[in-house]
């Protein structure tokens, strides 16, 4: 039982750790898409694990704690696509290191303009 | 010994949420702010985890599922209105 434990604790702190990282990252990456990138995949593992820790913590919150890591880990890449589509429709510039833009080859910005624009009418 | 990894868990996930209130302060743009406002949230659910282990009480993780939710349905709402298609 105290093994168990001693597990689940270390696995806590592996989580944290890469909370920690994914705020560097917000911090110190050049580029709005770079930091949604690097913020939101590390702080979903990191509290993911934090999370599988918690049970093995305790067993009996099984349910509810993997009703929990389900939950971040459907709505957290959800948020993060709808925020990085919105941010490439309102123009934010891209960093100098960027190359492709593959979003906005396709043409798919007039489409939707024009979409917006009936829908307005 | 779990205890003192639990409370050094408790410490770096606090550092990292100042680290993204440093990020939400300066960012240059609103987006910048709400990406960190993502990570902050997500943060904060991990440290109700851990808190809720600490003081023995079950009913802080029905707390972390509806932070959860506000937190993604704020985001949404927030992205939707920005781009003007709400």
């Amino acid at each position: 039982m105290e093994t168990l434990k001693l597990i689940g604790a270390i696995i806590v702190l592996l989580g944290s750790i890469f909370l920690l990282l994914g705020s560097i990252g917000l911090v110190r990456m050049p580029d709005l898409f770079n930091r949604i990138q690097a913020g939101t995949k590390a702080s979903t593992l990191g509290t993911m694990l934090t999370l599988v820790g918690l049970i093995f913590l305790n067993p009996e919150w099984t349910g509810k704690l993997v009703i929990l890591i389900l939950f971040v880990l459907i709505t957290n890449p959800i948020s993060s696509h709808v925020l990085a589509r919105a941010a490439h429709f309102c123009k934010i510039k891209l960093s100098d290191k960027t190359i492709t833009d593959q979003l906005a080859e396709d043409g798919i910005e007039d489409n939707k303009n024009e979409e917006l624009n009936n829908i307005k009418e | 010994m779990v205890d003192q990894l639990l409370n050094i868990s408790v410490g770096i996930i606090l550092l990292s949420v100042l680290l993204s209130m440093f990020r939400f302060l300066k960012g240059p743009t609103t987006f910048d702010r709400i990406a960190s406002f993502d990570t902050m949230t997500i943060s904060t659910i991990g440290l109700i985890g851990i808190i809720s282990y600490i003081s023995g009480r079950g009913i802080y993780i029905d707390v972390a599922i509806v932070y959860g939710l506000l937190s993604f349905l704020g985001v949404i709402i927030i992205s939707k209105y920005l781009e003007n298609s709400l």
